[in-house]
């Protein structure tokens, strides 16, 4: 049985079947966009994308540009 | 000829900056950005909506940031942790990239800025390496206060952000261009060309400006009349104008008069 995990993806709960960011972010069709990634109120940096795992209960942000003055 | 405008690290030809909000979609967004020669281009920082899909456009896609100079605003935050939170997410978004907007409101009504908030997060992202841009209210005072501890540009209002009253308190603009060691960037306010001329006129470094131009019915031209608005208000101010004077004095000669 592949691990789940309960966390907090943008304000909604949610489970993951894995336990890696990278197959998260694989899963948000967030190819060849420009994102930043926050986790428990930290920055993840890019570099550190393929690496990170992500652990019970952890808050997830993620974030884009869009429209503003 | 000019000389450029020199912000923090960066140097400009245009002394317009224009925002990326109110437009119908992102091909509108770029037309009247292109139209109106701005370098630099601001953008919010919001959530990923989780269900899009993998086509749906972004931004970035038409805001090539290797072509304009992004700056990531804090519009939205309240307190000065959400703002330096906001800005260090704009940074890793833009690949180290410290140039920002900073914004931090007071209410909803009006959008006034929380100067004593402001002021917080300003010491805390110039001692983290940003160059800040900092939206504050027109006081002269606290224009100062921003100016001296190390903002690459002071940015008061001319009128609440989005009202299209234009500048509400030209003597304010005038008292802090006065004493001013960093560029002064009228931001927000704005509603039509000759607003944007009259900023310009009275030696303001630049304008930012997104409503005037988005929500107008043709925004395209809009962003064309705001780009030749602050040529022309800049070349007044360079030119110096002519004194006002309280009676008439004829353009004509008084002399050899036909009788």
């Amino acid at each position: 049985m592949p691990p789940k995990l309960s966390i907090t993806l943008n304000g909604e709960p949610t489970t993951l079947p894995s336990d890696k960011l990278e197959d998260l972010l694989d899963s948000l069709n967030l190819q060849n966009k420009r994102y930043a990634v926050e986790i428990n109120r930290e920055i993840i940096p890019r570099s550190k994308h393929s690496t990170y795992q992500l652990s019970e209960n952890d808050r997830i942000e993620i974030v884009e540009a869009v429209g503003g003055g | 000829m000019d000389k450029t405008l020199k912000i923090g690290t960066h140097s400009f030809q245009s002394r317009l900056m224009v925002g990326t909000g109110k437009y119908k979609d992102f091909e509108e967004t770029k037309s009247a950005i292109t139209a109106s020669g701005a370098e630099v281009v601001t953008v919010a920082l919001r959530r990923t909506n989780m269900g899009q899909n993998k086509d749906e456009p972004n931004l970035l896609d038409f805001i090539d940031p290797n072509k304009w100079t992004i700056l990531p605003n804090t519009a939205g935050c309240f307190n000065a942790e959400d703002a330096v939170r906001t800005c260090q997410l704009s940074r890793e978004l833009l690949d180290g990239k410290a140039f920002v907007k900073l914004e931090v409101l007071g209410e909803k009504k009006n959008l006034f800025p929380h100067m004593s908030q402001t002021i917080e997060a300003a010491k805390t992202l110039i001692d983290d390496g940003f160059e800040v841009l900092v939206y504050c209210s027109d006081d002269p005072i606290f224009c100062q206060e921003l100016d001296d501890m190390g903002c690459a540009a002071v940015m008061p209002l001319a009128s609440p952000i989005g009202s299209g009253l234009g500048i509400i308190n030209p003597y304010n603009i005038e008292i802090i261009l006065e004493n001013s060691s960093k560029p002064i960037i009228v931001d927000a306010g704005v509603g039509t060309a000759s607003d944007a001329a009259i900023a310009m006129e009275l030696g303001c470094d630049g304008i930012l400006m997104n409503t005037a131009i988005a929500h107008a019915k043709n925004p395209v031209l809009m962003a064309e009349a705001m780009k030749e608005a602050v040529l022309s208000g800049r070349k007044a101010f360079l030119a110096g104008r002519m004194p006002k004077r309280e009676t008439a004095s004829p353009s004509s000669p008084t002399t050899n008069l036909i009788e």
